[in-house]
């Protein structure tokens, strides 16, 4: 089920590593195993990566390859079992409930694949929600210019239930970025929403990494999302397996192929 | 389809545990109420059986007690002597039975008193109904001289004495106090001990000298039959030989005509109870149909799953209802066992206010099982069918889609049915104020009912403006985390509403109490200031009579001027119990100012009656007219001379002169004491004369006119504690309600909660805002109530202004601390749940379905 679009222009630009970029995150040797003794699975088994600052990565790979672990695990949402996570320059080990939830309320953004929106809150209220918690006023100027970029100045007032899937998905990445978080993460944010709606949210996000120097990190299944990004990292059996730098839809569904095969010849010889 | 219920059960262990526990304190109520009459029942039932032989001689018509004030008439003690003589008898003996003497324990303390009756007779060898001797010494010997009495076991134990000792005690005859010897203690027949009463024997002509002016006489006397005589052929054997005015009893029909008068008491108590427990019951329903609904609701995607695999709508109700079958059965066995620990509560509840059950037994009837299993079952049902039918009504297909909305009605068509079933209240209770009693006041009560569910069912909308209202001071105070918890409270205004509909009519009822016995105090207050002209009063604040001895001696005094006596007894008119007062005419004007709506003081004596003015109405009386009070023994007639009105220092239904009372058979013992001092004499020299003469006698005090109104205070007070401590079950039940609701409500939203967690909500703000959303609630309910409460307080005070309470007194400052509290138990409330939400693992929390 391939789904042509357009190869976007912007990712022949070379954003990837420009002057001055930093690491917004970095995962070093990082192991997440599940169970005990015999029943011991390693979800992630020893991955380092970084995340340049500035750049839209998406990862990818097979059910079961570890990239929404990588991702919960890298996002301060779950622990590691060894290894170290970074977001900027603070390691996440040893940081306790308060400090991660500090971290998550300002240093990073979460687009999830559903229900991202507290029903009860308008769109401007969920917008504003990560500020209003932390007792900090928007600032106007770029509240005004995130709110442009998703283009929901009229939606403003209004409640999720009164909202699209895909407006419910642009108020959640305009949450996503009011703080200008370090890193926004987003969990398969077009999983739920048809193409037209998806590809307004991939746009925004695009449009947020160019423009306003974000930092995006993507989990997908999807070739399409995945052409998107500046970058496709492809874990399998909880391993970065390979990567893809400005990738096309075409480039993206061929690697994963290749991925699967692989996968199902491994389960077939045996481990 | 069984088997899916059945996982249900198990699986939802925590929700399930929740809404049985409305159900185990429903039923806990009513159990509860039905094992503590049960063994007040058993511990009389004991003593009658014990006290009562095989033929009872008494005089005519005081086997139908239903007076208080003693009879003074008695039996010649020749007749046991005549009786022994008929063949049937095989034992006979005369007692002599004397109330209100009391053991003064050796630190200075009433024993018993508070109600129980002090009890004293001359040792006897009477052997009981049940078998068993009266009394059988324990230890040491009986009494034989004047200065030596013997104790049951219990009191002397109570009262810290051992053989040898010399007691105290308290009497109705003259000298009022006494000191004896301890020569023995007794042990009295009957199983369920004396129900707090105390036991003083005297030897047989001592008792006659002290209490009869040494007359050879006996209260009664008790036959035991011969082997093989039935108590009837005793008793008619008896009636052959049995002079005029006296009769003759089975002791099977004496215990009847006891028991039946314990049992209206007990009755009366019963009744009293089952009004807390019907109050319990209906907060309880609101509670176990809320979490119902929710339950339902929640699962509401798995129902309509259900029916997409082929499930039937009945096999989808059926299985909603045998989940609370289930639930029912649990939460009533468990009920059932909490009501036995409220049995032991109540015991000592009531021990407060004098009843003092002892350690009787606590019985657990066939009967109360029964009745305990039908109302937690009926009750659990009926809240689970309404959710039930609208959970069967789920069409399949929505199965499919993510959020499942069950069909719920308008808010408006709910509204407008509450306003109907207010008006409809409104109704009723007007018809009852117009009627008279049991009835009215059934009308009233279904009346007040009928407005609380109608309040109940408009509370969504009536609801919205005060949460609204509330919001602001929340935004306002706590930002962004008050705008969460207003919009939680808002987002489910029928959840919302009922949960504080609960608390709502446990608080009317608070409230309505609190206005009652803050108007009792007030008009208290101003009838003992309007109408009481004596400077100082001797009471006894057990409510006991006292020996006539202290108001003669009281008038000897130098600075005294006028004592007036006054005198209580019950009687009977035409069919209903009646309560006198009885004074001597000419010292009424000393003692109070008493104010006559028709008729005059001139013409009050021993054959006229005065009457109280809601009496004269209920009763049809008017001056001039004749009245026939009947009296253990018999009846008496009176004229009307005057009518007083209600609400003065007079209580009761008719005021007599003393020698009225005493020429009805009543024994002279006071119940009162109004004193006027001479003009020029100290008062507090005054006073400390008189308190030498009640020096000896704990139980009766002196007071003067503001101390006299703080003790009638007091009275009230009491009444509205335990009041307060049965309507706080209620309260409880209801906030438990709340903790209940917001429990399944932070389960229902686990996901919001991960997704608030995750983008930077600390779990005190978590906290806070599921607090703040409880406060929401209970607040909304205690105002509601309270308001409510208002309402019927005035109405209720209105209603009953022309009996005695004609002051209206709203205690502001009290019904704000209600809502105060209700606020502090909202954060109670909030505890569990909020804990839960705050120890949500993230990641588990975002992630589930």
């Amino acid at each position: 089920m391939f789904r042509s679009a357009p190869k976007p222009s912007h990712s022949t630009s070379s954003t990837v590593f420009g002057p001055g970029s930093g690491v917004a995150a970095r995962a070093l040797d990082v192991r997440k195993v599940y169970g005990e003794g015999d029943a011991t699975v390693a979800a992630l088994d020893g991955v380092s990566i970084d995340f340049a600052a500035g750049v839209f990565t998406a990862v990818m790979g097979p059910s079961g390859s570890g990239k929404s672990t990588l991702m919960h695990c890298m996002a301060a949402l779950d622990t590691v079992s060894a290894g170290h996570v970074f977001i900027g320059d603070l390691e996440l080990a040893g940081l306790g409930d308060k400090q991660l939830t500090k971290l998550r309320r300002d240093k990073i953004g979460f687009i999830f694949q559903a229900y991202n929106l507290v029903p009860t809150l308008t769109a401007q209220e969920n917008i504003e929600l990560p500020l209003s918690i932390a007792g900090r006023k928007p600032d106007r100027q770029w509240f005004d210019t995130v709110i442009d970029t998703v283009g929901l100045r009229d939606r403003l007032g209004h409640r999720p239930n009164q909202l699209s899937g895909g407006q419910q998905q642009r108020v959640a990445c305009a949450r996503a970025l009011v703080t200008r978080p370090d890193v926004v993460f987003a969990d398969e944010p077009t999983g739920n929403l048809d193409s037209a709606a998806g590809a307004e949210v991939l746009a925004f996000l695009r449009r947020s990494v160019d423009d306003h120097r974000q930092t995006v990190i993507m989990v997908t299944h999807d070739p399409v999302a995945a052409s998107y990004t500046d970058r496709v990292v492809f874990l399998a059996d909880g391993k970065v397996v390979d990567e893809l730098r400005n990738p096309t839809a075409a480039d993206v569904l061929e690697e994963m192929k290749v991925l699967s095969a692989r996968s199902i010849a491994g389960t077939a010889t045996g481990s | 389809m069984f088997k899916v219920t059945w996982h249900n059960l198990i699986a939802r262990k925590v929700r399930l545990a929740l809404s049985a526990f409305a159900i185990v304190l429903g039923v806990a109520f009513v159990a509860g109420s039905f094992i503590f009459t049960d063994a007040l029942g058993g511990a009389f039932d004991g003593i009658v059986k014990g006290t009562t032989a095989d033929v009872e001689v008494l005089p005519e018509g005081a086997g139908q007690a239903d007076s208080f004030g003693t009879d003074a008439r008695t039996i010649p003690a020749p007749l046991v002597e005549e009786l022994r003589q008929l063949s049937e008898a095989e034992k006979v003996v005369g007692t002599d039975q004397v109330q209100g003497v009391f053991v003064i324990s050796k630190e200075g303390e009433l024993i018993g008193g508070n109600g129980p009756p002090g009890l004293a007779f001359n040792y006897n060898e009477m052997t009981a109904i049940t078998g068993d001797p009266i009394l059988t010494v324990a230890d040491g010997e009986l009494p034989s001289t004047r200065d030596q009495v013997a104790l049951d076991v219990d009191t002397a134990t109570k009262a810290g004495y051992d053989i040898g000792d010399e007691v105290t005690l308290v009497t109705p005859g003259d000298p009022p106090t006494m000191k004896a010897e301890l020569t023995g203690l007794v042990r009295f027949g009957s199983e369920g001990g004396l129900v707090g009463a105390t036991l003083t024997i005297f030897d047989d002509q001592v008792i006659k000298d002290l209490f009869f002016e040494g007359k050879d006489v006996y209260t009664n006397i008790s036959l035991t039959a011969a082997e093989g005589v039935s108590q009837v052929q005793l008793r008619d054997a008896v009636k052959e030989v049995l002079p005029q005015g006296l009769e003759a009893l089975t002791g099977d029909d004496f215990a009847a005509d006891q028991q039946e008068i314990i049992g209206t008491i007990l009755g009366f108590i019963n009744t009293f109870l089952l009004v807390f427990a019907a109050v319990a019951l209906i907060v309880g329903t609101f509670l176990i149909i809320n979490t119902f609904s929710i339950l339902v609701a929640q699962r509401s995607r798995e129902l309509a799953l259900l029916r997409a695999m082929g499930a039937s709508k009945k096999q989808v109700n059926r299985a909603v209802l045998t989940e609370a079958l289930v639930v029912s059965l649990v939460g009533s066995t468990v009920g059932l066992g909490m009501g036995y620990l409220l049995a032991i509560g109540l015991r000592a509840l009531f021990g407060f206010i004098g009843l003092d059950l002892g350690a009787a037994d606590m019985p657990v009837e066939l009967r109360t099982v029964l009745l305990s299993y039908a109302v937690g079952v009926i009750v659990t049902l009926v809240a689970a069918y309404l959710p039930a039918r609208r959970a069967s009504r789920i069409a399949p297909v929505q199965a499919m889609r993510d959020d499942v909305a069950l069909p719920e009605t308008s808010l408006r068509r709910r509204f407008l049915v509450g306003a109907v079933m207010v008006a409809v209240g409104v109704a009723l209770m007007v018809t009852g104020f117009a009627g008279s009693g049991g009835r009215g006041l059934l009308l009233i009560g279904l009346g007040m009912l009928s407005i609380l569910i109608g309040v109940a069912l408009m509370a969504p909308m009536l609801g919205r403006p005060i949460v609204q209202a509330l919001g602001v001071v929340y935004r306002r105070l706590f930002g962004t985390v008050g705008n969460l918890a207003t919009e939680n409270t808002l987002r489910n205004p029928r959840r919302t509403a009922a949960t504080s509909s609960a608390l709502m009519i446990g608080l009317t009822l608070v409230a309505l109490m609190s206005i009652l016995g803050q108007s009792a105090k007030v008009s208290t207050d101003k009838a003992i200031e309007e109408s009481l002209t004596a400077e100082l009063i001797v009471s006894n604040a057990t409510g006991q009579f006292f020996s006539t001895a202290y108001a003669d001696s009281i008038r000897e005094l130098d600075g005294v001027d006028s004592v007036t006596a006054f005198r209580q007894a019950g009687a009977k008119l035409a069919n209903s119990q009646v309560f006198l007062q009885a004074v001597e005419p000419e010292s009424l004007g000393s003692a109070l100012q008493l104010p006559v709506d028709g008729g005059s003081l001139e013409a009050f004596d021993d054959q006229s009656v005065f009457v109280s003015s809601t009496r004269a109405k209920s009763s049809d009386l008017a001056v001039g007219d004749s009245v026939k009070l009947t009296f253990p023994a018999g009846p008496t007639e009176f004229d009307v001379a005057g009518i007083f009105p209600v609400g003065g220092a007079v209580a009761g239904d008719f005021l007599l002169t003393l020698e009225g009372l005493e020429r009805s058979g009543i024994k002279p013992e006071d119940s009162l004491l109004f004193i006027t001092k001479k003009p020029g004499a100290d008062e507090a020299v005054v006073r400390s004369q008189i308190e030498e003469v009640l020096a000896d006698n704990p139980t009766v005090t002196l007071k003067n006119q503001q101390e006299f109104a703080d003790e009638q205070k007091d009275l009230i007070n009491r009444v509205l504690y335990i009041i307060y401590a049965l309507l706080g079950l209620a309260v409880i039940i209801a906030i438990l309600g709340i903790t209940n609701t917001l429990a399944l409500s932070v389960i229902e939203r686990t996901r919001e909660v991960g997704l608030l967690r995750a983008i930077g909500v600390s779990r005190w703000q978590l906290r806070r805002m599921v607090g703040l959303e409880s406060i929401a609630i209970s607040v909304l309910g205690a105002l509601l109530g309270v308001v409510m409460g208002i309402a019927f307080g005035i109405a209720m005070q209105r209603a009953i202004a022309d009996q005695g309470i004609d002051v209206l007194s709203i205690p502001w400052l009290q019904l704000g601390i209600f809502v105060v509290l209700a606020a502090l138990a909202g954060v109670l409330a909030a505890l569990l749940p909020a804990r839960r939400a705050a120890k949500l693992n993230v990641l588990e929390a975002i992630t589930t379905e």
